[in-house]
């Protein structure tokens, strides 16, 4: 049964995610990303590739959003708005609140300022949103009779989150992004042993295992102090959302705990925005922001305070957080120009920069740079670097394997030479099934479905009471009448189905002649044929009836005197076919004949 | 006489109607089972006493074979169970009827509950082996139930009445005895998860009384923990862990290949395994298991810190392995370097494991968990794991130094304390000793506190490690100024620990110059004084030192050696008189000069019995004056000294009162002689029970001799009494009652009387036929010339004595700002406070608060307020919630602490078996002894508080 295809984006490449899942009948389409390399069609996921003729609404019976990142969600206004599709949306509720703010943000960069035109607009953005269902973790979404959608806690950014796709008995775990250790705001990916049939799980470290996240982060608190001890200034250049918060976390609580005075300044703008969604979605962050809550939410920092262009030139120390991340532009970038020339200060990359930006330049050890208007900007302030990742490792993607136990595992989001060693490892520690499909590629993977019949409790009662206790490991035997019907299939007693379908119930017995030879009158042979069978089978009721037959639990044997030869006896062996396992028995063993030493 | 005993029992019946009565009665009134389901509930409100059990229980029988609702079978059941657990009944009597209900019985959850019932009336009839057989013979049976209930009780059942050991089941030839072991191992792959949790949980249950488990079940409990369920994984670990301590050097295979190892080592590597299950309460159990698991090689055990760094295939080296580089290459790490951490070389595709069957990084995972506890767990076996294995030990300190910024305080300061318990194991690399100080600027005065603590019994390396950590106690010192007694305690383990270290520091920390003078450093300035404890303390052990002082520093050192004597220890200076003589090493602690002088004191006055009684109140005023004085000077004496003279307080006032003149003089003149001498009882009374309670080291030989001076002084009370007070009637009960308590004296410390020879105890023993049968007045007139005659005890010292002292940090009471609040809603008030030698704080320690109007109000602060930083140290911090009507202005309320005693916890009477009462009976009349009562023991704080008028 295929059941799997993957989409027109993803698969060996980290950029634009879009997979598309055909499982039992039903499509769904897994993030709506785009790549943020590009600037022309390349862009978007080429939609086309999901259905020639026909409109998209019909052909997809859901669109699952994982987190908020744009190369997760940035082509959904195109997709639902521009390509056209009115079907649901789901998306969890942190997710559900950034991703348009994202969006706009986004948007406003390309078209209001790189002048672009054939791009969503923000009536676009919003009618979007409207057609996005939020979920709530664990909750189980029926999108329609047969296909229902789970969502788990996947750390990684702010309401990230994995989806489990289920349809019948077939069932789909998606992973998007997620990280498997905790950090300073978020705890872990977590799912419980679902068993699903495959799993999808993304593989940008394939091939990286971390080092503990502590001591990245005493380094950096330990730089950060020294600096801001010494009187220098800090700027810290992020993207507004994700890392930021982690980061900003950690700054607080060190401030917190030590007692600085140093003041700490957070760009405005974006981010309030989005420092609002954090205080409101504590029951998406770690366990001690939702246990101090109560007495305060870290997220309303004591210590960050918004800032003002003009607190550049203010003297003493101070440590700034900035956008963007790369110092390519913004406020970042005039903070950096303005503090470049002292030694004192210090620059903390928090994360990789592109190539050509001013951050790759100062980060592979550039000293001097030429600015705009063929200024030289000498560098002497100190030049920092700190990898705050936060994307599962190559351990951390085998701990989720083992919790989940999936049947078959497919990468996706990740180089593919990285993936085949992280194939390889999967392979070879869980004896499953790996894949790793291309972009546009289509992997169709097998299943064994097991059909569910429902059985009726009192037969299953009767059945079970039968015999010993169920063993776990082994299949039990039962009898009953299986009815299919109405596309449903039901194990009852034969009593109801007999009665359902109107028929009459028929007996049907097996007679069997057996031949002894025994030359005494027929009650005495009856007699010892009691006693062998009654030492024999010691766990049956064999009874003597007055009327000279035996009968063993409800089969009857009747001796009659041989016609023709009175020296043979006739036993007359005869059982229902219920019993026709005893039956065969006991025939085989009165053919054996009788013991000689009884009597 | 027949007649007359049946006539006097149902007289009896007659005056307490049995319980069992109106409970039938109540029973057969009822019309519906909701009915009499309600009856039953108010029914089990009321105790019921132990003649009448068993009659209620026979009534209840009655009604539950006559009853067809299950509901109120079952609660039938459940009241047979707790009827059986009546303390002083003996459920044998029951037990075949409670059998006997199992038979017939249809429903699963009355079935469970009768189960039940059977296993409490089996753990009340233990000893009785053939009552045990039959019982588990019961729960074999039923263990093929369909519900997972009924198999629940029948497991838990077996294992705790199953036969533990070997030669009953030889003797009892019944099926059931033969393997306990195997029936309820057979239930580990029941279809129910609760079943097996129950099953594995009757294992532990059966080896925790003793059987010894088979090995063969160890595959079994292997294949469990990859179980689905969480119960049923927690429980399995904790039966791994079992069996490892039982069979740790058995062989096992390792599937898959053809190698071997020890049990304890697979187990080792399963548990740890355990670690980074899905479920944090399987997380939890695996950590903390681990720390007991001392047997396990070192090989597997250094193998749960290794975690193999790559990045593209490519060998990374933790931050660890880079910092150790850089500090044994002779560089200080910079960490400035884009790409030191870049990866080497080329990994062997492989070689790499990602999930190891082993040990691997187990505690890397544990101490990187999402949940706190599972941290928290993680680092306390660490810490156990560590103290049995120095080069662990060594090895896990990257860790835990790490472990120092988690985000959670009560981690931080877990992991504290842990590096301080393995301290002795380890030595501090500068860039470890880096981090550490790095935590002295924490905001939390525990954690600073505990930090402290650390550095006292730190082994750092080098003279550089030495000043940083100077540097930055300092650095601490002017920002927590509060901190410094805390900090100069430190410093002087610091400096007596590393003297050589300290040495080629000391020109520099003195700033001194070869040349020219400096300016002499303020006395008063605490980081000064930090420096010089530091200096002097190494100065002990190093004699070449002095010679750098300069003179001011000598002069320094005179006025610091007396101001902050228990800081600042004794030197031999070069051309300076000793402030006290050298101690030579011959001499013992015990020959110690104070230590003598107070054994010479309390000779002296054993020997007061030949004095005059001016003579004797003189001497005893000076000795207890020299050794209030002894206890102020030597600090580790104090605790002897106070108590001696505690003890010599109470002499000198019982002698006072017995002098008095008031003795001659008719009754009607003495009333105030008379307040006087009852005055001086009830101090006597007061500081008996100090003396009992709050010192901690008092053992029963000085337990009798305050109990003795107790009994002086409830004697002096009667006979002052008897002199005040006209009429005999009120004697009579006092006489008594007094009467009563010599008695209980005599049955606690028969042991100790021979020792007791002419005592006032000793001599009323032997008068104790005379006394029981006269009259008050003459008991009076005996005890009075008995208390006379009655020589002085001589007070045994026990080898350490501590006073219990309390000592309130916050608040400081210093405050002119008002706390103000609105009347009628609470304030919150912090608390923080320094307990030493308080046993069992939780239980005794109380806060009292007085307000002006003299009302008071006492707290019992919550057991988690209390914090052991050290041994014999506690710090108690806790909120005090005040609440008052509305003053006109501020005013100050006291809080100060209280030591609660009960004289019935006190170790003596601990030994005298409790008369068997159970909880049925309402109005139980006190103990004799049972006198309950606080001694306050630290300063009273005063805070200014003002409730305002709640606003209309």
């Amino acid at each position: 049964m295929p059941f799997f295809r993957l989409g027109p984006g993803a698969g060996q490449d980290v950029g634009r995610s879009c997979i598309l899942v055909s499982i039992a009948g039903k499509n769904v389409m897994l993030d709506c990303g785009m790549h943020m390399g590009y600037n022309d069609d390349r862009r978007f996921p080429d939609f086309s590739y999901i259905t020639q003729n026909g409109r998209l609404t019909d052909f997809l019976d859901c669109v699952i959003i994982s987190h908020f990142h744009l190369d997760h969600c940035g082509a959904l206004p195109y997709f639902s708005e521009m390509v056209g599709y009115d079907g649901p949306i789901y998306m969890t509720h942190p997710t559900k609140a950034i991703c348009p703010i994202l969006l706009e943000d986004y948007r406003k960069i390309t078209v209001d300022k790189k002048g672009e035109t054939n791009f969503f607009t923000s009536q676009m953005i919003k009618d979007c949103m409207k057609k996005v269902v939020a979920v709530h973790l664990h909750q189980t979404v029926q999108v329609d009779e047969e296909l229902e959608i789970k969502a788990y806690y996947a750390g990684h950014v702010l309401g990230a989150a994995m989806f489990q796709i289920k349809v019948g008995c077939e069932s789909v775990v998606y992973t998007g992004d997620y990280n498997m250790t905790p950090d300073r705001h978020l705890g872990a990916a977590w799912i419980d042993k679902c068993r699903p049939d495959l799993l999808i799980t993304e593989s940008t470290y394939a091939t990286t295992i971390r080092d503990s996240k502590r001591c990245r982060e005493r380094d950096f608190l330990k730089k950060v102090h020294e600096t801001v001890e010494r009187g220098g200034k800090v700027l810290i250049p992020v993207f507004a959302l994700g890392r930021a918060q982690e980061l900003c976390i950690l700054l607080e609580t060190f401030w917190e705990r030590m007692n600085l005075k140093a003041p700490i300044y957070f760009s405005t703008g974006l981010t309030e925005k989005a420092n609002h969604y954090y205080k409101l979605f504590i029951t998406w962050t770690n366990q001690k922001i939702r246990k101090t809550f109560v007495q305060r939410n870290m997220f309303e920092f004591k210590h960050i305070k918004a800032f003002d262009r003009a607190f550049a030139d203010n003297p003493g120390p101070m440590v700034v957080f900035a956008t963007p991340g790369m110092l390519h532009a913004g406020q970042s970038l005039q903070i950096f120009r303005k503090w470049a020339g002292n030694e004192k200060n210090m620059v903390i990359m928090p994360g990789y920069c592109v190539q050509g930006t001013v951050g790759h330049k100062i980060l592979s050890g550039q000293r001097k740079l030429e600015m705009e208007g063929r200024q030289i900007l000498e560098v002497k302030m100190q030049v920092e670097y700190m990898s705050f990742s936060a994307h599962a490792d190559a351990k951390g993607i085998m701990q989720l394997i083992r919790q989940a136990e999936p049947r078959n595992v497919l990468l996706v989001h990740g180089e593919a030479k990285k993936m085949e060693f992280l194939k390889q490892k999967i392979e070879q520690e869980f004896h499953v099934n790996c894949y790793m499909p291309a972009n546009g590629e289509t992997t169709t993977i097998f299943t064994n479905p097991s059909i569910p019949v429902d059985i009726s409790l009192g037969l299953l009662k009767r059945e079970t009471a039968i015999g010993l206790l169920p063993d776990v490991k082994k299949p039990k035997l039962m009898h009953g009448t299986l009815i299919m019907k109405d596309n449903s299939f039901r194990l009852v007693s034969p009593e109801q189905a007999l009665k359902e379908l109107g028929l009459a119930e028929h007996q049907l017995r097996f007679t069997c002649r057996v031949h002894i030879q025994d030359p005494r009158k027929e009650h005495e042979t009856v007699l010892r044929v009691y006693n062998h069978l009654k030492g024999v089978l010691k766990d049956y009721s064999v009874q003597h009836l007055p009327d000279g037959s035996i009968t063993v639990e409800s089969i009857l044997i009747q001796a009659t005197a041989h016609s023709e030869d009175q020296g043979t006896k006739v036993l007359l062996v005869s059982w229902t076919y219920q019993d026709e396992e005893l039956g065969s028995y006991l025939t085989s063993l009165l053919k054996k004949g009788l013991p000689q030493s009884t009597s | 006489q027949q007649q007359h005993e049946d006539l006097s029992a149902k007289k009896l019946r007659l005056t307490k109607p049995s319980k069992s009565a109106a409970l039938h009665v109540d029973l057969c009134k009822a019309t519906s089972p909701a009915d009499a389901l309600q009856y039953l509930l108010q029914f089990a409100r009321k105790p019921v006493e132990v003649e009448s059990v068993e009659g209620v229980v026979r009534i209840l029988l009655e009604h539950y074979y006559k009853e067809n609702d299950a509901s109120v079978r079952l609660k039938i059941a459940s009241l047979l169970g707790l009827l059986s657990k009546t303390a002083g009944f003996s459920p044998d009597c029951i037990m075949d009827d409670a059998i006997n209900t199992l038979q017939n019985e249809k429903s699963h959850q009355v079935l469970a509950q009768l189960l039940d019932t059977l296993l409490v009336i089996g753990t009340k009839l233990t000893e009785n082996p053939s009552v045990r057989m039959r019982l588990v013979e019961v729960a074999c049976k039923h263990l093929t139930d369909s519900s997972h209930g009924v198999r629940n009780k029948c497991l838990q059942l077996i294992g705790c009445l199953g036969p533990v050991e070997k030669g009953v089941a030889k003797e009892v030839e019944s099926q059931a005895a033969k393997d306990v072991q195997k029936i309820i191992g057979d239930h580990f792959n029941d279809q129910d998860p609760r079943v097996r949790t129950a099953a594995i949980k009757a294992m532990l249950q059966l080896h925790e009384r003793g059987l010894k488990l088979q090995q063969a079940i160890y595959s079994q409990a292997c294949k469990l923990l990859a179980d689905d369920y969480e119960q049923v994984r927690s429980a399995a670990v904790q039966l791994i862990w079992v069996l490892s301590q039982l069979y740790p050097e058995s062989i096992v295979p390792i599937p898959s290949s053809n190698e071997e190892i020890r049990l304890v080592d697979d187990a080792f590597g399963k548990i740890c395994h355990m670690v980074s299950d899905g479920s944090w309460v399987v997380r939890v159990q695996a950590a903390k298991l681990l720390g007991s698991m001392q047997q396990v090689s070192s090989h597997f055990l250094e193998q749960t810190l290794d975690k193999k760094l790559m990045s593209d295939l490519r060998r990374k080296r933790t931050a660890h392995e880079r910092a150790k580089e850089l500090y044994s290459s002779g560089e200080f790490s910079s960490g400035r370097k884009w790409g030191d951490d870049a990866p080497k070389e080329e990994i062997d595709t492989g070689a790499v494991n990602l999930i190891e069957s082993g040990a691997c990084g187990a505690f890397v995972h544990g101490l990187e968990d999402e949940m706190y506890e599972v941290r928290i767990a993680a680092v306390e076996a660490l810490c156990m794991l560590a103290q049995s294995s120095p080069s662990f030990a060594e090895k896990c300190l990257d860790f835990l130094v790490d472990m120092f910024n988690d985000e959670i305080e009560e981690v931080r300061l877990q992991s504290i304390h842990t590096m301080r318990k393995i301290s002795n194991n380890i030595t501090l690399r500068e860039d470890q000793l880096d981090t550490v100080l790095a935590v002295l600027e924490d905001s939390s005065r525990d954690i600073r506190e505990a930090l402290h603590e650390l550095l006292c019994c730190t082994n750092v390396s080098t003279k550089e490690g030495i000043h940083l950590a100077l540097v930055e106690l300092l650095k601490n010192l002017t920002k927590y100024p509060t901190d410094r007694e805390s900090i100069w305690k430190c410093l002087k383990f610091l400096g007596s620990r590393h003297p050589t270290l300290v040495l080629p520091l000391v020109p520099e920390l003195l700033s001194t110059h070869p040349f020219f003078d400096t300016p002499e450093p303020d006395m008063d300035d605490p980081a000064y004084i930090a420096v010089l404890v530091l200096i002097f303390n190494a100065a002990k052990s190093c004699p070449t030192m002095p010679a750098l002082f300069s003179d001011h520093t000598f002069r320094h050192y005179a006025y610091l050696r007396d101001s902050l004597s228990h800081l600042v220890p004794p030197l031999r200076l070069p051309g300076r008189k000793l402030v006290s003589p050298p101690v030579s090493p011959s001499i013992t602690p015990h020959e110690d000069p104070s230590q003598q002088f107070l054994h010479q004191s309390l000779e002296r006055v054993y020997n007061l019995q030949h004095l005059d009684p001016q003579g004797i109140q003189e001497l005893l005023e000076f000795t207890i004056r020299d050794l209030q004085r002894l206890g102020e000077l030597q600090s580790e004496l104090a605790g002897m000294a106070d108590f001696t003279a505690t003890y010599l307080q109470c002499q000198l006032l019982l002698i006072k009162a017995l002098q008095e003149k008031l003795w001659n003089v008719a009754a009607p003149l003495y009333l105030k002689q008379n307040a006087l001498a009852s005055a001086a009882a009830k101090q006597i009374l007061e500081e008996t029970y100090k003396m009992e309670f709050m010192y901690s080291g008092v053992e029963s030989r000085q337990v009798v001799i305050i109990h003795h001076m107790r009994l002086q002084a409830k004697a002096l009370q009667l006979i002052v009494t008897a002199r005040t007070t006209r009429g005999v009637e009120p004697l009579f009960g006092m006489c008594e009652k007094f009467l009563q308590e010599v008695d209980s004296f005599q049955r606690c410390f028969i042991s100790e009387l021979p020792h007791m020879q002419g005592s006032f105890v000793d001599k009323l023993l032997d008068l104790m036929p005379r006394l029981v049968t006269s009259k008050p007045s003459e008991v009076v007139k005996i005890l009075q010339t008995t208390l006379r005659q009655s020589t002085f005890l001589h007070l045994p010292l026990p080898e350490r004595l501590y006073r219990a002292s309390a000592n309130i940090i916050e608040p400081t009471g210093e405050s002119d700002n008002p706390l103000r609040f609105t009347s009628g809603l609470v304030v919150a008030l912090d608390v923080d406070a320094t307990l030493e030698h308080v046993q069992d704080p939780q239980g005794t320690v109380k806060v009292q608060v007085l307000y002006p109007d003299g009302q008071a109000q006492l707290i019992h602060p919550k057991p988690a307020d209390f914090r052991n930083p050290g041994p014999g140290r506690h710090r108690l911090i806790t909120q005090v919630y005040l609440s008052h009507t509305a003053w006109t202005e501020p005013c100050q309320i006291e809080v100060r602490l209280l030591l609660a005693y009960n004289s019935n916890r006190s170790k003596a009477t601990a030994k005298i078996p409790k008369s068997t009462w159970s909880e049925s009976t309402d109005a139980l009349p006190q103990s004799e002894n049972g006198i309950e009562g606080t001694i306050p023991f630290s300063k009273p704080v005063k805070v200014y508080i003002m409730p305002k008028p709640a606003r209309r």
